[in-house]
């Protein structure tokens, strides 16, 4: 029972707070209606006994991807930081696409016959862990090495050109 | 609480993702939705983790988080450049290969 509650709950959380991302007119509302979403998607981690994610979606989402986005606003803003554009276009064409994809993969959802219907417990973050480093210490290793390529190819991409030579504005 | 309402809410989150990267003309709405669809796929994998039992969901899905935040850095200095090369941030305008 507190299940469906919490459930229900979140799901409406997640969908009017996702609506309001996709169709705010201000681009700093939509980001801040993201972080809304991303915590709300925490709950809903919760709500699958999985308290471990819950976390890190709150520390690297919640906390991180919103401040960034916010820095991301603020550094291409034009005038007023306070009313960024946020226009859209094509907004039949898109919501008819993105209906039907939705009602194609509730169509396919129902239609799979043999989905998992629960049982065994969710795993706990000592499994995870354990997990983590001995059968997946490969791609482990391998997104170490993503993460440190990303950092310097954002770095590369967005320092200022004439870095270094002097001719930089302070 | 089986698993198909997960699905489906997973479903419209990232139908409505689908419909912002469609719609939006800046880059940084733009990111924004792709952000939603890719919650929403992890959301699917936390729910089949659950339902499924086995740890394979959640250890993917925490791998999907990282990836995804790399990419927002990336997919931000992108913008950033995109800005100071053009004064705009609207991804409709940027269609030339070299500027």
């Amino acid at each position: 029972m507190m299940e469906h509650l919490a459930f229900v709950v979140v799901a409406v959380a997640l969908i009017v707070s996702a609506l309001r991302v996709v169709t705010s007119k201000n681009l700093v509302h939509s980001v801040l209606w993201l972080g809304v979403t991303l915590a709300s998607t925490a709950v809903m981690y919760l709500v699958l006994e999985a308290p471990f994610l819950a976390g890190v979606q709150i520390l690297l989402y919640t906390g991180g991807v919103v401040t960034l986005m916010i820095f991301g606003v603020m550094l291409t803003r034009r005038v007023d930081p306070r009313t960024v554009v946020n226009e859209q276009s094509r907004r039949l064409p898109g919501a008819a696409t993105a209906i039907l994809t939705f009602l194609v993969l509730v169509a396919a959802a129902l239609a799979t016959d043999d989905l998992p219907a629960g049982g065994l417990h969710a795993p706990d973050t000592e499994t995870l862990g354990r997990s983590f480093l001995t059968e997946h210490v490969m791609a482990f290793e391998v997104l170490s090495l993503l993460l440190l390529a990303a950092m310097v190819g954002a770095i590369v991409l967005a320092r200022r050109r004439d870095y270094g030579t002097g001719k930089e504005k302070a | 609480m089986s698993l198909p309402p997960y699905l489906v809410v997973a479903f419209a989150l990232f139908c409505i993702g689908l419909y912002g990267v469609l719609t939006r003309r800046n880059a940084i709405g733009l990111l924004l939705s792709v952000e939603l669809m890719a919650n929403a796929v992890n959301i699917n994998f936390v729910a089949f983790a659950r339902f499924h039992g086995g740890h394979a969901g959640q250890v993917f899905a925490l791998f999907a988080i990282a990836l995804t935040v790399a990419e927002v850095v990336v997919g931000l200095a992108l913008v950033m450049l995109l800005y100071r090369t053009r004064k705009d941030i609207l991804v409709d305008e940027a269609s030339d290969l070299k500027h």
